[in-house]
């Protein structure tokens, strides 16, 4: 086994999702299934090759720090769940 | 032929003339649409009302002589593409009712050049996934059998192009999800090099890899489409400011001379041996017209899949972070704190596929497991990476099949996620290395299921692509071998 069903629960949880019993189980064992295919890759030999990062260019993509017109509030509000006045509203956060 | 069987440039030869309008094409396309698309299924959302004042407006511009080079075209655009006022889902529950402040770049160059925008086409659940099944709102139908899927991530843009419920799509390119719909629909589709296009107003899934590109019935089109789409953009940190060529140029330039590599790797078993037979018919065909076939090497191409599912879902599990139910998107009632109310609507907004994926990848990103899958990975695609590198020392282009089989059935893969995964095996190398490739069709199974011919170039040379495709277009009779198929074997009304 490669990863164990409590793993999954806990990686579950790090991603910020919850799963049924049986979703479990079935994640479980597919996780399983795909990261054996994974270990493929222990055969390829990457002794001093440098981790590829981007696929083309290698420089940074700097610009000018000047305010530019944005979305306006209400545009910005207009796909929230639940928008009060300015803001975004959620749940409870300290008890 | 009807108008909606047409390309871009016939189309655009009869608005010229004054033969037709565009109100007209228009007005065929929609009536295509409605006589197929409860059959085909290639659309999420149609936008018949503001297509039919831009109609209005191209035949207005027409006119007065300011044509553009779409002008009253009907393009679909996948549902992955933000359109100011236009709901974009992504094919998720999390987006359903997502409802975008503005344009993608490539939407608003699109309608800068006068397009007509029919509607938003199905696709995989945030691009993952091989056929359009993970698709929240149901699958779409390969319309050359409507019992198989239509290829994917993108197979609406693929099957609306194939069924003429458009002239042309946009779609977006992850691991395949151009070429292989555009293969298993017996259309063209391109993807550009990473850089080539704009990304700005694409919904993100594995931003070292996306990248966005044409669906077209011919090569022409196909160029016709880059014009627009290709050049740099100032919103987008990873777009090449690097001069973009005339497409159009490279149409007639025919093949000869031209040095097309043939990688020993991609004619293994697995590939179906019809593909494999059509595939190399094709490349004979290329030979008679002036190609040299050279034979060449990708060593590690066996660990272009096991790289690409270590570098994608970490990719998305990160970029998909951010629907978590405040700013936009679904939001379960069912939270009782801020905590809960995440992983509810996180698990209730997203499909099977997209937690699978979010899962492997946050499982590879998690301490003590980064070295061994990330880096690991990254070390192999900069070794991938070379392969090309080193092969285009002797080559031009590369030929190779797109999909290794045709067209599958419906369910067929859908409790396999590691069977389904392969249908990308040929597709997926283009994009670690970011390079360019192009899928045209190249003939039919015995059960008339399309067959399609992939070809990749360097970095920044999709004109070799469309010289490339476009000579064999013309030397294979293309055109006219699909015509008759669609006559003789598509039943769709």
């Amino acid at each position: 086994m490669k990863i164990t069903r409590e793993e999954v629960a806990h990686v579950a949880h790090l991603a910020r999702l919850t799963f049924r019993e049986e979703e479990l189980e079935k994640f479980t064992s597919q996780l399983n299934d795909i990261l054996l295919y994974m270990e493929k890759l222990n055969s390829a030999d990457t002794t001093g090759v440098t981790p590829m990062t981007h696929a083309t260019v290698l420089y940074n993509a700097f610009r000018e720090d000047v305010v530019k017109p944005s979305l306006a509030n209400e545009d910005s509000l207009a796909n929230a769940p639940d928008p009060r006045g300015e803001f975004f509203r959620v749940p409870k956060v300290i008890e | 032929m009807e108008l909606h069987a047409l390309t871009i440039h016939e189309l655009q030869d009869k608005l010229r003339s004054g033969e037709t309008t565009a109100a007209d094409i228009l007005a065929s396309v929609y009536s295509r649409i409605a006589a197929v698309d409860d059959k085909v299924h290639a659309y999420i959302t149609l936008t018949k009302e503001a297509a039919e004042l831009q109609a209005a407006a191209a035949d207005t511009a027409i006119r007065r002589g300011e044509m553009g080079v779409l002008t009253g075209i009907p393009i679909s655009l996948k549902d992955i593409f933000c359109t100011q006022g236009v709901p974009t889902t992504c094919g998720s529950r999390i987006l359903a009712n997502f409802v975008p402040p503005y344009d993608a770049t490539v939407v608003g160059k699109l309608r800068a050049a006068g397009a007509v925008f029919a509607g938003k086409a199905n696709m995989d659940e945030f691009a993952m996934g091989s056929s359009t099944e993970t698709s929240y709102f149901g699958v779409t139908r390969n319309p050359w059998d409507l019992d198989r899927i239509p290829g994917g991530s993108s197979g609406g843009s693929a099957a609306a192009v194939a069924a003429d419920e458009c002239i042309a799509s946009l779609g977006s390119d992850t691991g395949g999800s151009i070429r292989q719909p555009a293969a298993l629909c017996g259309v063209v589709g391109m993807k550009p090099t990473y850089g080539r296009v704009s990304r700005f107003g694409l919904v993100a899934f594995a931003s070292s890899l996306d990248q966005i590109g044409p669906f077209t019935k011919d090569v022409e089109d196909c160029a016709i489409l880059m014009n627009v789409i290709a050049g740099y953009d100032p919103r987008e940190s990873t777009s090449v400011d690097t001069e973009v060529p005339d497409y159009r140029s490279f149409l007639d330039r025919g093949v000869a001379g031209l040095r097309v590599g043939i990688p020993k790797e991609y004619f293994i078993a697995g590939i179906d041996p019809e593909i494999r037979t059509a595939v190399e018919t094709a490349i004979g065909i290329l030979e008679k017209g002036g190609a040299r076939l050279v034979e060449i090497s990708l060593p590690h191409t066996e660990y272009c899949l096991a790289v690409y599912y270590i570098v994608a879902p970490a990719e998305a599990s990160s970029n998909l972070a951010r629907y978590d139910g405040v700013k936009y998107g679904f939001r379960s009632p069912e939270g009782r704190d801020l905590l809960d109310m995440y992983k509810q609507s996180r698990s209730a907004g997203f499909g099977e596929e997209v937690k699978r994926r979010i899962i492997i990848g946050t499982y590879v990103l998690s301490s003590g497991y980064y070295d061994a899958y990330y880096k690991k990975a990254s070390q192999v695609r900069a070794l991938i990476r070379r392969d090309f590198d080193a092969a285009f020392e002797k080559c031009d282009v590369i030929a190779t099949p797109t999909s290794p089989t045709a067209a599958f059935r419906i369910g067929e893969r859908t409790d396999d996620p590691m069977q389904m995964y392969l249908s990308d095996i040929l597709t997926i190398s283009a994009n670690l290395a970011g390079i360019p490739g192009i899928s045209v069709p190249c003939g039919f199974t015995r059960d008339a299921l399309p067959i399609g011919l992939q070809f990749l170039a360097g970095h920044f040379r999709e004109g070799l692509l469309i010289q490339t495709g476009a000579a064999y277009e013309i030397l294979a009779a293309t055109r006219s071998l699909i015509a008759r198929y669609k006559r003789e074997k598509m039943s769709l009304s």
